[in-house]
């Protein structure tokens, strides 16, 4: 309907959407989940570090049977969970900040994140399904 | 009379050494979270494959790697409150570099007897004692 000639030019301030001009809110949200799942993780990281490091006898009580003891119950499964995730998303996008701040090449960004993405599907799968099938009578 | 010259660095002080501090940590943590994921994996092979594994982590080599561990995890759990401090609490800026010594004072205060409970074993094995 509209002719050929009609210049496409936007009121003043609109809002840039992703489809149209390549621009997203992706980097706000990230700096937001960084700051969201950070306060989360302290909880968790600190929580595990002082369970398996500093309490009772630290590392060297560790074991398949500590591991089977703590894995009997939901509670504990439930915190490695959202702990193997949101680790492994908070630390992948920081290291994705990284790779963009120091990689100069468009090449080698490119390559750079497709490891380290490779690596996050890797742990993130991994880790899933170890928690999820954890046998305690394995032989 | 000409003074040397300035040279390049960026003169940051506190505040960029904190942010160098915290990617440095942080990075750490996540190549060191990449091998524990994997390692803890070996449940799913076999005890012994597990136990066999875990033993390197109560080397005493080993044992002070986790304090550097911990140290840098620490770091960047209190230095990220102050991060988060800075970019909400509308007085952040202002105190960035008061807060960054306070969490540094934190962190002494949890280190020490953290770092005693941490080696305690060690110690007396590499040492001797009772």
């Amino acid at each position: 309907m509209s002719s050929a000639e009609a210049p496409d030019i936007r009121a003043p301030r609109t809002q840039r959407t992703f489809g149209s001009s390549g621009r997203s809110n992706f980097e706000l949200y990230s700096w937001l989940f960084m700051r969201i799942s950070g306060l989360v993780l302290i909880f968790l990281v600190l929580g595990h570090l002082f369970i398996m490091n500093v309490l009772d006898g630290g590392v060297q009580r560790i074991n398949f049977a500590f591991v089977a003891g703590r894995w009997s119950s939901p509670f504990w499964q439930v915190w490695d969970l959202l702990m193997l995730w949101l680790a492994q998303l908070h630390g992948g996008n920081g290291l994705r900040v990284i790779i963009n701040d120091y990689a100069e090449r468009n090449s080698s960004r490119m390559w750079l994140k497709a490891a380290l993405y490779a690596s996050m599907v890797l742990i993130l799968v991994t880790g899933t399904l170890v928690i999820f099938t954890f046998d305690p009578n394995i032989s | 009379m000409p003074t040397a010259p300035a040279g390049t660095l960026y003169r940051g002080r506190e505040g960029m050494w904190s942010w160098v501090a915290h990617r440095i940590t942080g990075a750490l943590t996540f190549f060191f979270l990449f091998a524990h994921v994997l390692d803890t994996a070996l449940v799913r092979v076999s005890p012994e494959a597990y136990d066999t594994v875990i033993a390197t982590y109560k080397n005493p080599v080993v044992n002070l790697l986790e304090v550097g561990l911990v140290g840098a995890v620490l770091y960047h759990a209190l230095n990220g409150v102050r991060v988060i401090l800075i970019d909400f609490w509308s007085k952040g800026p202002k105190y960035q570099q008061a807060m960054l010594w306070s969490i540094v004072a934190v962190w002494m205060l949890l280190m020490i007897p953290g770092v005693y409970f941490m080696l305690e074993h060690t110690v007396s094995a590499v040492f001797g004692g009772s």
